[in-house]
């Protein structure tokens, strides 16, 4: 894990970019969401030794990250500090499976290597597609496209209030974890009994700003519903969007295009 | 441990999806039959508060690594099953949607993995029939830690159950469960050792959180057993599943179905168009597209493939025009919207 100061940061530049007002942020967030859902269940689908037929599906996440107007950097900074579980589970298939596969020029290569990278690819396009889906999303407008897609409300308001509360906890953290820092010299405390003090005194801070919190609401009239000022209508771009998407996939997905070219180059 | 989509098939994904759906359904029910307005937003923050305990790094005894804690339990011990599942969803949407932990297909299978377990069979049959009446310190911390690490070995479990029948991974069975359990029991110790103590904790500087939720929350029996219930029905729907495509071979995945029941309506799209086409304009004369490719690619796949070198050298030349072709998207992309904010200016 980063430092704690870098992963605040990343947190906030994220919700930043979500801002943007590019043709990728004026979509309906509902439309994104559904695309990018059937996008990653288009690149799973793959067997497992596929590689060369997901190559296409690149054009999503590159289409995305252009027309939004998303720092390619940021984007495989993010994919780099990613949850690692798939790469590591996935670095056994070469040991498992040693049967050659491919011939490269004399140099075989085993199915458990092709499996891994055909892992490694779906690990990259499900990655970036879901922190692209944040990047382009405000997450308010992710939040209102679950409510209009039937998610139940408690839920939809569980996680604008986790939203609105995660800045504040984190900056309150940091905080706390600096004086911590300090006072053990650039260790990371001293332990276990350090740390349940700490998460401790969080808790206390962390329930009476709630009580605070649930006073102010209820003076201003809450009654367990968040009402959200800005209302997104499917309009006809949206739709072309995700038909023009979907019909991309089903041809990638059925169609070998990456064969196509190389036969193309190759005998002509 | 976060479940990740590369690992995962279509059919593992969209069922853990639809069951992790199902019980936040049932709970919001139960939360809206049962409303305390104030729940709602000490639910949010109470996530929110989990969410930066995650980022305190310490240094795990004994390791000199440092590890961070999970939270799930101290959730469900402050709020009750019900609201609590509903926070632990929360954090892990948001985990997922910026921190690219796991994925968004995978997002249900974690919601079931890192949630239910702690709330419907941590809770109610390990901590409260523990704690129940006799709440010493000592007891709390052994309770504590037993529930912690049952909920973690289920879900440990469940991470290799998920992997195994997606199929997309060489590691046998027993070799991932040897590998899983014994890190998530050590982890399990750790993290019920801390959730103990902040219980505890709490008892002493701040009891009265813990007694005006624990008096809020009617907890029956009765509602315990339902709720162990539907688990069960949801868990035995999807085993039956799994059991019934099981001879299919593992890899049963979209394609499978497509090659038996969607490929027909393929047929009439776009692809026999795409073929007339090909075939009118003959660049590739003895290029072999019959319906039914897609089952000999896969069978290839599966058994002993076919050496040759010209569809390597085909398919790696196919390659690198695919990825220039997608290059070139996106810096026409960028060269057409800098060219535009040039001429603005």
């Amino acid at each position: 894990m980063p430092s704690f100061d870098k992963e605040y940061f990343n947190l906030g530049y994220l919700d930043t970019l979500s801002y943007k007002d590019t043709f990728v942020h004026r979509l309906d967030p509902r439309i994104k969401l559904v695309t990018t859902f059937i996008f990653i269940l288009f690149v799973v689908s793959f067997p497992k030794y596929e590689i060369l037929k997901m190559l296409p599906f690149f054009f999503f996440p590159v289409f995305i990250l252009s027309v939004g107007e998303i720092p390619l950097k940021f984007i495989l900074k993010k994919l780099l500090i990613a949850s690692p579980f798939a790469l590591f589970v996935g670095i056994f298939n070469p040991f498992f499976d040693t049967a050659a596969m491919y011939n490269f020029y004399g140099i075989p290569i085993s199915g458990g290597w092709v499996s891994y990278l055909s892992i490694i690819i779906k690990f990259i396009l499900t990655v970036t597609a879901a922190l692209l889906l944040v990047a382009t999303t405000s997450f308010p407008g992710v939040c209102l496209a679950l409510k209009k897609l039937k998610v139940p409300n408690v839920f939809v308001v569980q996680l604008l209030f986790l939203y609105r509360y995660m800045f504040v906890l984190t900056a309150e953290t940091m905080r706390i974890i600096r004086a911590r820092n300090m006072r053990s010299f650039g260790k990371k405390g001293r332990g276990m009994k350090t740390l349940i003090s700490i998460i401790g005194v969080l808790f206390v801070r962390t329930v009476e700003r709630s009580e605070r919190i649930y006073q102010a609401m209820c003076s201003r009239g809450f009654d367990g519903e968040i009402r959200l000022l800005t209302s997104y209508k499917i309009g006809f771009v949206d739709i072309s969007f995700a038909i023009t998407a979907i019909t991309v996939f089903i041809i990638f997905r059925g169609y070998d295009v990456t064969k196509t070219l190389g036969e193309l180059i190759t005998k002509t | 441990m976060h479940m990740a989509d590369a690992l995962l098939s279509p059919g593992v994904g969209t069922t853990f999806w639809a069951g992790s759906l199902g019980v936040i359904g049932y709970c919001a029910k139960k939360l809206r039959e049962n409303i305390n307005e104030k729940m709602i937003p000490l639910m949010g923050i109470l996530a929110a508060f989990i969410f930066a305990a995650q980022m305190i790094n310490f240094t795990i005894p004994g390791t000199g690594s440092s590890g961070h804690i999970g939270g799930g339990m101290i959730l469900v011990i402050i709020l009750g099953p019900y609201a609590a599942f509903i926070a632990v969803a929360s954090v892990l949407t948001v985990q997922c949607l910026f921190f690219a932990d796991g994925g968004i297909l995978a997002l249900g299978c974690n919601i079931w993995n890192m949630a239910v377990y702690p709330c419907f069979i941590a809770y109610p049959l390990i901590y409260a029939p523990l704690t129940k009446g006799n709440k010493t310190p000592g007891r709390i911390m052994i309770a504590s830690i037993l529930s912690v690490v049952v909920a973690l070995e289920f879900g440990a479990l469940s991470v290799v159950l998920q992997t195994m029948f997606s199929g997309k991974t060489e590691l046998p069975f027993t070799t991932f469960l040897v590998l899983m359990l014994p890190i998530h029991f050590a982890i399990a110790i750790g993290e019920g050792f801390i959730t103990g103590g902040f219980v505890n904790y709490i008892r002493v500087i701040k009891p009265e959180v813990l007694d005006v939720v624990e008096g809020s929350r009617a907890f029956s029996v009765k509602k315990v057993l339902v709720s162990i219930g539907i688990v069960a029905i949801i868990t035995g729907g999807m085993l039956s599943w799994f059991a019934s495509t099981h001879p299919d071979g593992l890899e049963w995945s979209i394609e499978r179905v497509y090659g038996k029941a969607v490929l027909p309506g393929y047929e009439t799209g776009i692809i026999p168009d795409l073929r007339d086409i090909q075939e009118k304009t003959a660049i590739l004369p003895d290029y072999n597209f019959p319906a039914g490719k897609e089952e000999k690619s896969e069978g290839a796949a599966d058994s002993w493939p076919a050496v040759n070198a010209g569809t390597s050298f085909s398919g790696i030349i196919g390659s690198l025009m695919v990825l220039g072709l997608v290059f070139i998207l996106g810096f026409g992309i960028n060269a057409v919207k800098s060219k535009r904010r040039n001429m603005v200016i």
